[in-house]
């Protein structure tokens, strides 16, 4: 059964785009059919994260409206050939997006993947609202940080009010994605603790991404982190979450870099 | 007292502006209307009334209206305060039964979910018990008692329609404002030794009271 998932947040910034498409990735590796949808209409970057930038040539709006097929926009992926990315449109605004329109773009790709996974624009207007409008699975992400936090709680609400799943009375499934996770600051008190930030939120946590250098390297080659550097430590918190997502039970650990090899003990310490 | 102005669309705008920043303020006040020297027909007058009704506004006597307008249905006039109308005797009336326990109960809600960030809960009614938090950035406003089995870091607007004798009660208090019968506190304000305890907050003679509850 197909599912709708929404990866949405509030507040800028704090790594939604990174997340969908590793997480659409991470999804897609295991053979099922993936389509990463941009409604960041005007800003739009997934199509850079995921390196399909130099192919768009159709967008969302252009199927919102009925100027182009689905079929047309969708770009496939050059490394996963059951991944696909819907991009947004550049040149338009959010009010391009229309709530009937949306709904058939949304149903036309229910009808032909397994996941739909929607990157919500930052903010609670309307290209956030229509992200998550036809959601069955939300992913909440969040930075370890107190503006972060209570952006979050409120999309929280809306998650549970403004959805056609909340509005005929059903539970909104939400997973919290904690990200640019540094255990030694929390530590030390820089930065807020797993444990504060789930007593605030009280939502279940799906996975907790570490600050790396690597997310940032991934973004500059266009490939999704969990392609590009699978064994990197943000990219196993990524299919771990992945994992969780489709019902697994897999022990929350805080994934770090591994170290330690021959070439490291080497090369330790650059010289002054 | 409320006395409208011309055009009345605008006046009622107004009037819907200064309700919605303070809910309820009209729920349980007596209303004078004062249409003196107002340029309106009967039919106005009759649009007017209704609309207040509409409002939950309710209107208990009219000042300066012209003796046509009021009739069946309307309410009675007044003058200065006094009602002028000679009341009428009241008859052998039975006296009214008792009212039952369930009718005289003050009504509550019930909230058994998180108030998020944003999300504003207003009942003027009465109590409201919140069995979970109250976020950073949510509100609750009750016309009585506030009751929150869980983290307040929120605001909690207590007694909203003037009444001095509601309460805050929490579990754990992180507020960023209290109020109580429209005398606030925020955060900076409050003694920083309640940050994270279980508080009750209450009014006497004017003044913010909070106690550790434990």
């Amino acid at each position: 059964m197909s599912q709708v998932l929404v990866v949405t947040s509030g507040k800028g910034g704090v790594g939604k785009t990174t997340s969908t498409a590793a997480i659409g990735a991470a999804l897609a590796m295991s053979g099922q059919r993936v389509a990463v949808v941009d409604f960041d209409v005007g800003l739009r970057n997934l199509d850079l994260v995921m390196g399909a930038e130099r192919r768009v040539v159709y967008d969302l709006i252009n199927v919102v409206q009925g100027e182009a097929k689905l079929q047309q926009a969708l770009i496939r992926d050059k490394r996963l050939d059951t991944l696909y990315v819907l991009p947004a449109s550049q040149t338009r605004d959010k009010d391009a997006l229309t709530e009937e329109g949306v709904a058939r773009v949304m149903e036309e790709l229910r009808s032909h993947f397994d996941w739909v996974v929607c990157d919500s624009p930052a903010g609670i207007e309307r290209g956030a609202m229509l992200a998550m409008r036809h959601a069955d699975v939300a992913i909440v992400v969040t930075n370890p940080e107190v503006s972060s936090v209570r952006d979050s709680d409120r999309i929280i609400g809306m998650l549970d009010s403004k959805t056609l799943k909340a509005e005929k009375g059903e539970y909104m499934e939400k997973h919290l994605l904690l990200t640019r996770y540094d255990a030694t600051r929390a530590e030390r008190g820089q930065m807020l603790k797993v444990e504060d930030v789930l007593e605030i939120l009280s939502i279940p946590l799906l996975g907790i991404i570490p600050e790396s250098e690597a997310v940032l390297n991934a973004s500059n080659v266009g490939c999704p982190v969990t392609l590009v550097d699978s064994d990197s430590a943000p990219a196993r918190a990524y299919l771990d979450a992945a994992r969780r997502l489709e019902g697994e039970n897999i022990p929350m650990v805080v994934p770090s870099e591994r170290r330690g090899g021959l070439i490291s003990k080497l090369f330790g310490r650059r010289a002054a | 007292m409320l006395a409208p102005e011309l055009p009345l669309a605008d006046w009622l705008a107004e009037l819907d502006k200064l309700s919605k920043r303070s809910e309820g303020y009209f729920a349980s006040r007596p209303v004078i209307l004062d249409v003196t020297g107002l340029a309106i027909t009967k039919r106005d007058f009759a649009e007017l009334i209704a609309m207040l009704y509409e409002r939950e506004i309710k209107v208990m006597g009219v000042e300066g209206a012209d003796p046509s307008w009021l009739g069946f249905g309307m309410p009675p006039s007044v003058s200065g305060g006094k009602q002028t109308e000679i009341l009428h005797k009241p008859s052998a009336e039975p006296p009214k039964p008792q009212q039952s326990f369930a009718d005289r109960a003050i009504p509550s809600l019930l909230i058994e979910t998180p108030v998020r960030s944003g999300q504003s809960i207003i009942f003027p009614q009465g109590d409201v018990t919140v069995v979970g938090s109250v976020a950073s950035g949510a509100e609750i406003i009750a016309g009585n008692s506030i009751h929150i089995y869980g983290t307040l870091r929120g605001r909690a607007i207590a007694g909203s329609t003037g009444n001095a004798a509601a309460r805050i009660f929490c579990q754990k208090f992180e507020a960023e404002l209290i109020a109580i019968d429209g005398l606030y506190q925020t955060a900076d304000d409050l003694d920083a030794s309640l940050r994270g305890r279980p508080i009750q907050a209450w009014l006497e003679n004017d003044k913010m009271n909070m106690a550790a509850l434990a």
